[in-house]
């Protein structure tokens, strides 16, 4: 059939969290879609086309979200996709087990100018749980076509898309029954909607608008606010000032109309049968059990993603890296210096970076895809929120942020799994502080050189001091921008569920895919960056332009009792944090031989001087991998620079600190 | 009803059953739990509630884990 003969429809798939969506949306595209953010968000956004019926649909997965106020980025963007875009019908892929709650988007939904059709999700769970559910009468009730399915064993999805397509294309049969406001509030709302009818702006919905400002929306208010004539929003504001509680009404609203919809279709089962998820959870969220529950879970995951993973790491390194060095420099032996140093140690050595990244990635997002799938995630978060409450961070931090005790990669690119957009970015900015295995080996190396009397301690204080920081921040951060509500701790805990091996698997690919795609390109391009610096214009780094830089830098060294040559080791250190030891034994003439670098260092640094190197070492700019991973998963140079900005300062206060006290004390 | 004493969510213990009276907060905070299910009237069973950190709630079929500062503004009825 020839292209143009195909029609086009848009799709948008809604649904709340926990319901199964982005299988459904896996089944319709398969690896056939495109992974991104949304515009200026660090909200992932996914699309995809596919052919059904000689028709080219073209399906967006819409952030999973409770409800469509614009309490959160998510929120917001699910509902202005809808209002903006108007797609030609919206999928929303319920939960069948826990149907009522599920029902509250739809009543959402329902209030838009777009024709919905619902995909009742996980049949199979809500049967195990004891609900029956008649689609068709709650299809009957509501006015829209109901489609039950088990998206995870590929039941129902093409009966759903038949069902979207139909109304896509020839449009609802009657009219579907809509929720209303609590009787108490409906004298109010109409009122409100006489006051601003003509002067809504388009694409929105008048009776939308009107209902979103009774529920205290703000961005829809302050949109209003623009456009109302001064004396008619005087008269609005002194409604709404009146009736702030309104959105309980609102809600309660919604609620009454979600029990006569299920009143004829839902059956509940009867209290008291004790479910698998109860038994798992008697442990799981247990205060103390839990924590030992976790403490296995990191384990595992901890010895999987660095055994495997590191073991497969060493053997591209081996075989692939090195074996490529070998013969490109074998094949360049006549080529002037300059070109072979150019691919051998630039873009070999940059490639080699982003590869041996990536058996570490696969297994971290395999085994993390695992956790979210089953639903262990949401338990970890629980028994850990206490703790990360005090530091300002949401319980799901915590996984990703502990494991950047390996990488910092994985656990900024790990910070997906957290809902909230504030909390993930946080989380994301605030990953670098956890010390990685690089900067530990540092540690390792240099601490018992400097020195050698009290090297546990001296180790030990210093992987504290990242971490203490990160604590700090976490609480200043939380005080005094994100004040109050901003950290709510509200988080649905999901059934147990048997994983589903595809969604893990797309998950594992597509993350793999944009790593090499966007981060992997930066990191290459860096390396080469910083190895010409460190061997232009004369091949000796001690001649290059990155010793200018660290002579120009000098000055901003001196407080903290450093010359150029350790601020070349730590600007280094930016391709990889392992540099810095290398470097020094290049600067300071001596190479790899490691017992006349501990001669040279310990007799050229002072102990103080030798502190602040190491502090700088821990808390300086992480490496650019890290970095790259951060602009990729944040989305914006700026808060890359925002948090290289950080880093620095921070680096060179406790680096001088450090120094002063060191001077003092030792 | 036996006890009319309004409480807020996060005085049940584990196993006991509320009603939902009130939420008090912003817009934002009052609209994400009437969306979970926290609006007046709705009835609650405390699942976990170790005195201290946050608490899991069962409404709706659904079990919510809630912080302590969130539950402290939920009031209900205690349910005999």
């Amino acid at each position: 059939m020839a292209e143009e003969e195909l029609r086009e429809v848009s799709i948008a798939l809604a649904g709340q969290p926990n319901v199964g969506k982005s299988t459904v949306f896996n089944m319709l595209t398969g690896l056939n879609q495109h992974v991104g953010n949304w515009p200026g968000k660090t909200v992932e956004r996914r699309t995809g086309t596919f052919v059904h019926d000689n028709v080219r649909v073209h399906i967006i997965d819409l952030p999973g979200t409770y409800c469509l106020t614009a309490a959160s980025p998510e929120e917001r963007i699910a509902r202005d996709y809808i209002i903006r875009e108007r797609p030609d019908v919206v999928i929303a892929i319920l939960n069948a087990a826990s149907l009522e709650r599920n029902l509250y988007l739809v009543a959402e939904l329902l209030a838009l100018p777009v024709p919905i059709v619902i995909g009742l999700n996980m049949m199979d769970v809500a049967q195990q749980e004891g609900f029956e559910i008649e689609p068709a009468v709650l299809a009957a009730a509501i006015g829209v076509p109901v489609v039950p399915m088990v998206a995870s064993r590929n039941e129902g999805v093409h009966e759903l898309i038949d069902a979207a397509l139909d109304v896509a294309l020839h449009g609802l049969k009657g009219e579907p029954h809509r929720p209303e406001i609590r009787q108490d509030h409906r004298e109010l709302l109409d009122r409100l909607l006489e006051l601003i009818r003509e002067h809504v702006p388009s694409p929105y919905p008048p009776d939308w608008v009107a209902l979103k400002m009774l529920e205290g929306d703000q961005e829809i208010t302050a949109l209003m606010r623009e456009v109302l004539p001064p004396e008619v929003w005087a008269t609005v504001d002194g409604m709404l000032r009146k009736h702030e509680d309104a959105i309980i009404a609102v809600a309660s609203g919604r609620y009454e109309w979600i029990r006569r919809m299920t009143r004829a279709a839902l059956k509940r089962p009867r209290a008291g049968n004790i479910t698998l998820t109860q038994r798992l959870d008697n442990v799981a969220t247990h205060p103390f059990w839990g924590l030992v529950v976790l403490g296995i879970v990191l384990g595992v995951i901890f010895t999987l993603t660095y055994k495997i993973g590191g073991v497969l790491q060493e053997w591209l390194a081996t075989y692939l890296v090195d074996k490529l060095a070998e013969a490109v420099q074998g094949a360049l032996a006549g080529a002037p210096a300059w070109l072979s140093g150019l691919l051998v140690n630039g873009i070999i050595g940059g490639v080699g970076t982003v590869i041996t990244f990536l058996p570490i990635l696969a297994v971290f997002f395999a085994v993390m895809g695992l956790m979210e799938d089953i639903g262990y995630m949401a338990r970890a978060a629980y028994v850990v929120d206490r703790f990360m409450h005090a530091i300002g961070l949401h319980g799901k931090s915590f996984m990703p942020l502990f494991l950047g005790f390996g990488c910092n990669v994985p656990a900024i690119m790990g910070a997906r799994i957290i809902e909230s957009e504030r909390s993930r970015l946080l989380t994301i900015l605030l990953a670098p502080l956890v010390p990685c295995t690089a900067r530990l080996a540092v540690l390792a190396v240099l601490v018992p050189i400097f020195f050698p009397q009290q090297a546990t301690i001296v180790s030990w204080a210093l992987t504290a001091l990242p971490l203490v920081v990160l604590a700090l921040t976490g609480v200043t951060i939380n005080k005094l921008i994100l004040k109050g509500e901003r950290s709510a701790f509200i988080m649905e805990m999901p059934l147990y569920h048997v994983p589903n091996w595809r969604t893990i698997g797309i998950l594992v690919w597509q993350r793999l895919v944009a790593f090499l795609r966007k981060a992997g390109t930066i990191i290459l391009l860096m390396s080469v960056l910083i190895w010409a610096l460190s061997t232009l214009p004369t091949g000796e780094i001690e001649e290059s332009y990155l010793a200018a830089l660290g002579r120009f830098l000098a000055p901003l060294g001196a407080p903290m009792g450093l010359g150029w040559r350790p601020l070349v080791a730590l600007l280094t250190s930016f391709v990889a944090k392992e540099n810095a030891v290398a470097t020094l034994g290049v600067l300071y003439g001596v190479g790899e031989n490691s017992q006349a670098l501990a001669q040279v260092l310990s007799s050229q640094f002072a102990s103080a001087s030798a502190l602040a190197f190491l502090v700088a070492e821990m808390l300086f700019i992480p490496c650019v991998s890290t970095l790259a991973v951060i602009k990729q998963e944040a989305g914006s140079w700026k808060w890359v620079l925002i948090d290289v900005g950080f880093l620095a300062v921070l680096t060179l206060l406790a680096g001088t600190i450090a120094y002063q006290l060191g001077a003092l004390l030792l | 009803m036996g006890n009319d004493l309004v409480i807020s969510l996060a005085e049940l213990a584990p196993g006991e059953w509320g009603t939902v009276v009130d939420l008090r907060g912003g817009p934002g905070f009052v609209g994400r739990l009437a969306a979970l299910g926290f609006t007046p009237g709705a009835t609650v069973r405390m699942v976990r509630n170790p005195g201290f950190g946050p608490l899991i709630v069962e409404i709706l079929d659904t079990q919510i884990a809630l912080g302590r500062g969130q539950a402290l503004r939920v009031y209900v009825r205690r349910r005999r």
